[in-house]
């Protein structure tokens, strides 16, 4: 299906989805938006691993692999962050981080 | 079977914890306790046995006699904390998640142990993330606490997003060199731009979880909010896998473009000693202000890493020893302070000596090993750090670290100066501690003077770091 895309066009896709990621963690407050930020990170590293792994080296599995386990992990993360953001909810009844500065300096 | 046992062990005690729990009523949680220190206490013992050494998993998890000593290093920590969290746990609002408690922590330390032995970046991965997630369950533990919740959700939004840059460098080594195991990927580090792209995004996801200067925000606000076990654990055993397996991967994988790694750590260094000496000369919170000098010995840490040499590691492992004792018995006194009074300011310990004179000595004691006063271990421990960086001829980076330590000497002192000198109208009244708490300061304080005075020590872990080369 994706015969002829050259690999540079796979990684300018991951590289400008791994800095909207960062941008979006940095300038989003809603931390639901923060948390899509961050899977939107993984996803980058996703679609380099598997880009990597089909157009230079086809004959190993090792990035297929490697995708299969960050999205897994990237699951567990989500739900242990989403948990601790339902407590947030509970305690200050919103969820933007501006809120959340009981602690500075 | 046998090369495994530190992690199969663990998992064990976990399953059987998990399923104790089960059959254990709300009101005799506490029953838990005991057991869990004995299981505990019975894995130290045994990691200590000779055990084997090999690969598995096609050299995915490979096990040297470094890494073992590393783990029975980490599984000591472990130990104490757990022996020193028992006073907080019997308090009624933990009641019913004691075990949790347990579980968590062991599984976190089951990902640090996979994490050092790791010979794969996948493998590495895995137990990065098994090291960092329980951990953010941890540090929102107390539910009914906003400071708590907040420290959960800047603990595992930062770890979550160090984690994404770091997985973008992997990507890159992966792409540039096809394959994922250190041995095999070593050789084929040549120093190429993206090669070096990919180093960067690999140190900035390190330096977060080893909370390096510029990215080391998170740190002092999770310290603060977290319980204060969790806090010790934090700042004791997480650093201390992550340095482990930061200063394997660095010799190791990326050993051919050390001129380049030791220009990075010779900036970061003197940025981390500085700005981490002076955070902690403002800060009031014991919590914050062990965070701040926290941030300064990983600093020192790296002098160590710089050295780039057999000795550089086994300065690194001793000072993490020595390190992992002084820390715990400062956050031992601070934890069953705050238990017993929930005071956490240096002000509130004028004329500590006066109402509870052992735990000043003991906080006293910690302190000068972390500033590093001759006669403890803290000063052996920085010794060592500094002759290895010195030996490669880093003579300027020596002088400033030598100076932050005399930066850190004068805030070290004014706890020690609020504990003995000063006078206070009303001081925290003494109070009895439990035998615990006593028991888990008295192996801190054993170590903290042992460890400096027995040089067979440092010769063992000599003679193991050879392993890695």
């Amino acid at each position: 299906m994706f015969e002829g895309v050259p690999l540079t066009w796979f990684l300018i896709t991951g590289t400008i989805m791994f800095f909207v990621g960062i941008y979006g963690f940095l300038v989003r407050k809603n931390l639901i938006t923060m948390l899509m930020s961050i899977e939107l990170i993984l996803n980058s590293v996703n679609i380099n691993f598997v880009a990597f792994n089909k157009i230079l080296y086809p004959g190993h599995l090792e990035g297929m692999f490697f995708t299969i386990f960050i999205i897994a992990v990237a699951a567990a993360e989500a739900s242990v962050a989403i948990a601790i953001i339902i407590n947030i909810y509970r305690r200050l009844v919103n969820i933007d981080v501006e809120k959340m500065n009981e602690m500075k300096y | 079977m046998l090369i495994m046992r530190h992690e199969l062990l663990l998992v064990a005690i976990a399953v059987i914890l998990l399923i104790v729990e089960i059959f254990l009523p709300n009101e005799r949680k506490r029953l838990i306790i005991i057991p869990s220190l004995l299981l505990m206490a019975g894995v130290t013992i045994i990691g200590f046995l000779p055990g084997t050494t090999g690969e598995l998993f096609g050299g995915m998890y490979r096990n040297t006699q470094l890494t073992i000593l590393l783990k029975n290093i980490l599984n000591i920590g472990v130990l104490i904390i757990f022996v020193q969290s028992v006073d907080w746990l019997k308090k009624d609002e933990n009641k019913e998640k004691i075990s949790e408690f347990y579980i968590l922590m062991l599984s976190t330390l089951i990902g640090m142990n996979y994490m050092i032995s790791s010979g794969d970046f996948l493998m590495f991965y895995l137990g990065l993330e098994l090291a960092t997630i329980p951990i953010a369950a941890l540090a929102a533990w107390e539910r009914y606490k906003e400071k708590s919740a907040e420290a959960g959700v800047k603990l595992i939004f930062t770890s979550a997003l160090s984690s994404g840059i770091l997985l973008y460098g992997l990507s890159m080594i992966y792409g540039t060199t096809g394959t994922l195991y250190f041995t095999d990927v070593a050789p084929l580090i040549n120093g190429a731009p993206l090669q070096v792209l990919a180093f960067i995004f690999f140190f900035a996801g390190m330096a977060f979880k080893i909370s390096l200067v510029p990215f080391h925000l998170w740190t002092a606000d999770v310290y603060e909010g977290a319980p204060v076990n969790v806090t010790s654990f934090l700042s004791v055993i997480s650093k201390a896998a992550a340095v482990f397996i930061f200063t394997i991967i660095l010799y190791t994988v990326f050993a051919k473009i050390a001129v380049l790694w030791s220009q990075v750590l010779y900036v970061i260094t003197i940025l981390t000693i500085t700005l981490g000496n002076l955070f902690a000369l403002r800060q009031q919170n014991l919590k914050r202000f062990l965070a701040f000098s926290s941030i300064a010995q990983a600093g020192f840490i790296l002098l160590g890493i710089i050295g780039q040499s057999q000795i550089g590691m086994t300065t690194v492992i001793y000072f993490a020893l020595v390190y992992i004792f002084s820390n715990l018995a400062a956050f031992g006194v601070v934890g069953i302070i705050a238990n017993r009074t929930g005071k956490e300011n240096i002000d509130d310990y004028d004329g500590l000596y006066r109402t509870n004179p052992n735990l000043s000595l003991v906080m006293m004691l910690a302190l000068f090993s972390l500033a590093g006063i001759p006669p403890l271990a803290g000063f052996f421990g920085k010794f060592f750090l500094f002759a290895a960086a010195a030996k490669q001829g880093y003579y300027i980076l020596v002088l400033i670290a030598l100076i932050n330590t005399i930066v850190s000497l004068y805030y070290y002192l004014l706890v020690i100066k609020a504990m003995l000198l000063n006078n206070s109208d009303r001081p925290i009244a003494h109070f009895k501690s439990d035998g615990f708490t006593r028991l888990g300061l008295l192996m801190c304080v054993f170590g903290i003077v042992v460890v400096g005075f027995i040089s067979a020590i440092y010769e063992m872990v000599l003679n193991l770091s050879f392993g890695l080369f």
